[in-house]
């Protein structure tokens, strides 16, 4: 196992008090790990990337994470389930938005990477468009690319395709995985698409609903690089069976 | 072309109407498109209404010789406006309404916007002034002029003032709204990538509320003019709702006419003007995309 770069310990979320969102999540992220966390709706995954980034209070136990960065916002890169980009910006501007908000000096000096980053996501023709002349799958590649401007050594990606149709969540997927193979961030990835989890992940982290409790952690060990035919392997169906059998002992508990 | 079956099942059975095979045929129409005269450019319309209704205005006078003190034609108003700008009359009062209106309006959208930041970004001022606020809207702000004027004298500060507090309230009501829609996750993202207070406030919210502040200002500078020249009734020795008064006491209802007509050319100046920069600004939001006003 590499260096820990990610640590939850014992972390506890309530809201209003008493509600509990989230027990016990105990779990370390190596380095250039890629874990996902499936679960149903409600049982507070995207609660957890809140905690991570500050925009909620625990209410027990610790996060903890580094990287090498030039700033501490630099650490992190997020992708949202909506895209939330700027209306008023351009693709170009919506993806430097990360280096505007540090100055106007690294929002010139990162222009170049920001143009690749566009052409890596194949979106260099629409460089100089507004996001609602964009589709949502588009939208969403700006989203990831704006998410990739710092080269964070950390991504968190909180339902990235969940809005996005069937097709264009493949493409989107297989993007991401070539992306990631080529320099292998450390990822935390919240679905609840099984087989998006299977396929993308070195872990997956079953959460059962109200509370958010680890029901249990999967290894995926499927040789690398994938493809989307990597999913009509036997071993690619045995994993995700695994991963519904836990899923379907957490509903068992609740109902 | 579609071809629809009813089903017989969705049906209610009455008695006598016996259950028939229906069939629609949809084909792409044959022949020129009929012309309407709703075809037509609205400008064109609108134009050739207004021109028709000054003729039968005209006429009407003409014809019944209705009398001057009461309602002067159409080409009499003409006449007086020829004269009023002619012998500089119009154009001296129109600056002093204008300079009180834009001084006005100026004052109410500075400080309208920055009361609007205040209530918005703070919890306590939010609990504490939007009921006040909410309250004193409802106060008739014409009613207040003559306090003005024994506040601030005869002057033009009364007039300015004046109409600052009436066009302050749609512009800080409006402010608001739009600097409280943007939505949470927006915030969250900008905050995670390491945005401070005042950048979320210059770069997400302020931009966010244009759509909602630019029609806070359109309501605004009509109101603007409103409260110059009722300001102006109440009391002063220049600007166009003086001249309204002057002519008034002196039957001269020609003259009272083409301050009516300079007014409402202002007015409409000024509306354009800010539906002109509100598109421009806003070019990105839903209510503008279809227009091609992309800068």
């Amino acid at each position: 196992m590499t260096t820990t770069v990610m640590r939850f310990d014992h972390v506890v979320k309530k809201y209003g008090g008493s509600t509990l969102a989230i027990d016990d999540f105990d779990l370390e992220i190596g380095d250039g790990e890629f874990v996902s966390i499936v679960g149903p709706s409600g049982c507070g995954k995207s609660t957890l990337l809140k905690l991570v980034m500050g925009l909620e209070p625990l209410s027990g136990g610790a996060i903890s994470y580094s990287a090498d960065a030039r700033s501490v916002s630099a650490m992190t890169g997020m992708v949202f389930q909506q895209p939330l980009l700027l209306p008023w910006h351009t693709v170009l501007d919506n993806v430097l938005v990360p280096s505007s908000l540090q100055s106007r000096a690294q929002r010139k000096a990162d222009q170049g990477w920001a143009r690749e980053l566009i052409e890596m996501l194949g979106l260099e023709e629409f460089a100089a468009s507004h996001p609602y002349q964009l589709s949502g799958g588009m939208q969403q590649r700006v989203g990831i690319a704006r998410a990739l401007l710092h080269d964070p050594r950390i991504l968190l990606m909180d339902e990235p395709f969940g809005a996005l149709d069937a097709m264009t969540r493949d493409q989107l997927t297989m993007d991401l995985l070539r992306i990631w193979e080529t320099d292998r961030k450390t990822v935390l990835f919240i679905t609840h698409s099984i087989s998006e989890a299977v396929l993308l992940s070195d872990r997956v982290v079953v959460l059962t609903p109200r509370p958010g409790r680890i029901a249990d952690t999967i290894d995926i060990d499927l040789p690398r690089p994938r493809t989307l035919a990597t999913i009509n392997t036997p071993e690619f169906g045995e994993h995700a069976r695994r991963i519904r059998q836990v899923l379907d002992g957490t509903e068992a508990v609740t109902s | 072309m579609s071809v629809h079956d009813i089903p017989a099942t969705d049906q209610e059975s009455r008695p006598g109407e016996a259950v028939r095979r229906h069939t629609v045929r949809r084909e792409a129409a044959s022949g020129p498109a009929r012309r309407r005269l709703s075809d037509l450019p609205g400008w064109l319309l609108a134009g050739t209404a207004v021109l028709l209704l000054l003729a039968v205005w005209e006429a009407i006078v003409r014809a019944f010789s209705v009398s001057e003190f009461l309602f002067p034609a159409p080409t009499r108003v003409v006449q007086a406006l020829v004269e009023g700008f002619g012998n500089g009359t119009f154009g001296k009062h129109s600056l002093v309404t204008l300079q009180e209106i834009i001084y006005g309006f100026a004052i109410a959208v500075v400080v309208g916007l920055l009361v609007a930041v205040w209530v918005s970004s703070s919890r306590l001022a939010e609990k504490t002034l939007l009921p006040i606020i909410v309250v004193l809207q409802t106060v008739p702000k014409v009613a207040l002029a003559p306090l003005f004027l024994v506040w601030f004298g005869f002057g033009m500060e009364s007039k300015v003032l004046a109409t600052a507090l009436i066009a302050f309230f749609p512009v800080l009501v409006n402010a608001t709204l739009g600097f409280n829609s943007t939505s949470v996750e927006q915030i969250n993202m900008m905050k995670s990538f390491g945005a401070t207070r005042l950048q979320i406030l210059a770069r997400l919210r302020l931009p966010s509320a244009l759509p909602s502040i630019m029609a806070g200002l359109d309501m605004a500078v009509v109101l603007s003019v409103i409260g110059a020249v009722v300001a102006e009734f109440v009391g002063s020795q220049a600007g166009l709702g003086y001249l309204i008064l002057a002519s008034n006491t002196s039957l001269d209802v020609a003259t009272m006419f083409g301050v009516l007509v300079v007014l409402s050319v202002i007015g409409l100046i000024l509306h354009y003007i800010v539906v002109f920069l509100g598109r421009r600004l806003t070019f990105w939001s839903e209510e503008n995309r279809g227009r091609n006003v992309a800068p």
